[in-house]
């Protein structure tokens, strides 16, 4: 019933709507992205590089006479793919640590916030930088490296929703009518933490996202002949001038992914947490 | 007052503390032997990593090598690119103006269009001027700082040839990577002035001011803005750290000379000596900045030093 009440409430947000429609329709394309892409994303053709757009290739070719459109159907697969995944890690080591050290406090929490502290010394894409530079460049180390750098972020998150809710008068009567602590932390603690929690996500998938493909366009992430979007995006660099097509596409994709989390994002702060409404 | 910046001050020690053991402990974390991986692409024989080894203190126990790391650093030493082989120092000193200056121009680009933007939407709430102004700064915190690059580039260098596209140098050369660099802090510092505007205009001082029969400029600019641009402080600090590491990026699309090229150099060069100085070097730069920031925020608004003291 409440999952309905929500569907519908994001559905009337105008944001969210539009955010909604545009990751449906990213979703949908790098699902059927194999059957949608025109040709192989992989496949050179030196005879037909660097056609334009419309004729035979609708988004034009690359340098290699790739096609840019069976490309960017399937870098929509590895960018939300790579987004998952870095946020899944961010959440999943993020959260527990933000959980406990919210709920038991003292000096564990001194210890654990000390620790984050530290982290969110190196900004913005520093740390994951740091990290892709001691696991060496690749693809799934950009995963890593951009899911761990995001850890202190929800750790931090998840402990101020938890020290918030531990004072409620309900956390003290459970207390006392015997409750042990995880039936606790698990039972009245948690439902406190989720809106916050997908909300933060949702917009660090975007955040995510743009970091790893900002990484692969600096050569750090996915290798050739990957269609990934940042990668097209600096191959694409050097043939600006006769070819603008071939870096175009894969940016718009990766503005328009990112644009839609944010617009879901928004939406959902809206709708899940009235009282963070600017 | 004084004591409260010195305690400010003091609680950054830790802070930094924590940022050298980091740094340092990224040499233990790489997977397998860090020499041979530097290495790697090299003729190597037992002697030469053995060298290398001992160069880089690596033979001695660990907590001398931190010591001689933290000393080190404290002296302004930071050791020997094993690239180059020419101190880290160096090398950052010869790329520091050119990304502080980008970082810079960036930040005035940020406020010069993001505070207007928001004061202009906070002002016609609701109305079209609003909705394209928040859809403007939406898009700006979705846009890829590369692909904003690219598209300037291909604009305002090959098609009308206003400003080169790459390289380092006169201030021509730091329009456009500046305007790449500032956009999504503009974007972000609109949308916050917007909200902090909003709240504040809502205050009973500003309905006050009016009441008193102050025109609309006065109230706006002399009552309101001042102190819906308090909160707006302190997400520079945040915000400089974004540029700093935002400049990595912008440097590569340009090509232009800083410590964004000289870290994404080490990267691939695997020369870990050069990577975590200059990490070091920024993340330092960093704290301090937001200690400044911290500092400028409780002077501008003295209600921060009696609650957080």
């Amino acid at each position: 019933m409440r999952q309905l009440g929500l569907a519908r409430r994001l559905a009337r947000h105008r944001g969210a709507a539009v955010g909604l429609l545009i990751l449906g329709a990213l979703a949908l394309m790098a699902l059927a992205a194999p059957w949608l892409a025109p040709r192989d994303p992989i496949r050179t053709a030196p005879r037909a590089a660097l056609q334009a757009p419309g004729g035979a290739y609708w988004l034009g070719s690359d340098q290699l006479g790739r096609d840019v459109a069976s490309r960017v159907l399937h870098g929509a697969r590895i960018s939300l793919t790579v987004g998952v995944i870095a946020v899944t890690i961010a959440v999943v080591i993020g959260a527990p640590i933000g959980l406990v050290a919210g709920f038991y406090g003292g000096r564990l929490d001194a210890l654990v916030m000390r620790v984050m502290d530290v982290l969110l010394a190196f900004p913005g894409i520093l740390l994951a930088l740091a990290i892709v530079s001691v696991l060496t460049p690749g693809l799934t180390n950009v995963m890593i490296a951009v899911g761990l750098s995001a850890v202190p972020t929800y750790a931090r998150l998840v402990r101020g929703s938890v020290l918030s809710a531990r004072e409620n008068l309900y956390v003290e009567a459970a207390r006392a009518i015997g409750s042990r602590d995880p039936a606790i932390l698990a039972r009245y603690i948690l439902p406190n933490v989720v809106a916050p929690l997908v909300v933060t996500a949702t917009l660090g998938l975007g955040t995510a996202i743009l970091a790893s493909a900002a990484l692969s366009f600096l050569g750090l992430g996915s290798q050739p002949p990957q269609p990934e979007w940042g990668r097209m995006l600096s191959e694409g660099r050097d043939y600006l001038r006769e070819a603008w097509w071939i870096s175009t596409f894969p940016g718009l994709g990766i503005m328009l992914t990112v644009l839609g989390m944010n617009l879901l994002g928004d939406g959902l702060r809206d709708v899940l947490d009235p009282r963070l409404n600017t | 007052m004084l004591t409260w910046i010195l305690r400010r001050i003091l609680a950054v020690v830790p802070v930094l503390f924590g940022v050298t053991l980091a740094v340092f402990s990224m040499l233990f974390l790489v997977p397998g032997d860090p020499v041979k991986m530097m290495l790697a692409e090299f003729v190597t024989n037992p002697d030469q990593v053995a060298q290398m080894r001992a160069q880089l203190h690596l033979d001695e126990p660990i907590l001398t090598q931190y010591g001689r790391f933290v000393g080190g650093a404290l002296r302004g030493d930071l050791g020997m690119s094993i690239r180059s082989r020419r101190p880290v120092t160096t090398e950052i000193g010869e790329n520091l103006a050119s990304t502080a200056q980008l970082a810079l121009a960036a930040m005035l680009v940020a406020i010069g269009l993001g505070v207007p933007l928001g004061l202009l939407a906070a002002l016609s709430r609701n109305s079209w001027l609003d909705l394209a102004s928040m859809g403007g700064a939406l898009l700006g915190v979705s846009m890829p700082s590369f692909w904003l690059g690219l598209l300037l580039i291909f604009v305002f260098s090959l098609q009308l040839a206003w400003f080169p596209a790459t390289g380092g140098g006169d201030l021509r050369h730091l329009v456009l990577p500046a305007v790449t660099l500032g956009m999504i802090a503009a974007a972000i510092i609109a949308r916050l002035t917007r909200s902090s505007m909003l709240e504040v205009l809502g205050q009973d001082y500003v309905r006050t001011a009016r009441a008193k029969g102050l025109g609309g400029f006065s109230v706006v600019v002399r009552h309101a803005l001042k102190n819906a641009l308090i909160p707006i402080i302190t997400i520079f600090g945040l915000q400089f750290g974004n540029l700093l590491a935002g400049a990595v990026i912008v440097e590569t699309v340009f090509s232009r000379p800083g410590l964004g090229r000289l870290i994404v150099g080490g990267i691939l060069n695997k020369d870990f000596p050069l990577v975590q100085g200059v990490v070091l070097f920024v993340a330092t730069v960093y704290v301090l900045i937001n200690v400044l920031v911290d500092v400028a925020y409780a002077y501008a608004d003295p209600r921060i030093r009696f609650t957080r003291a």
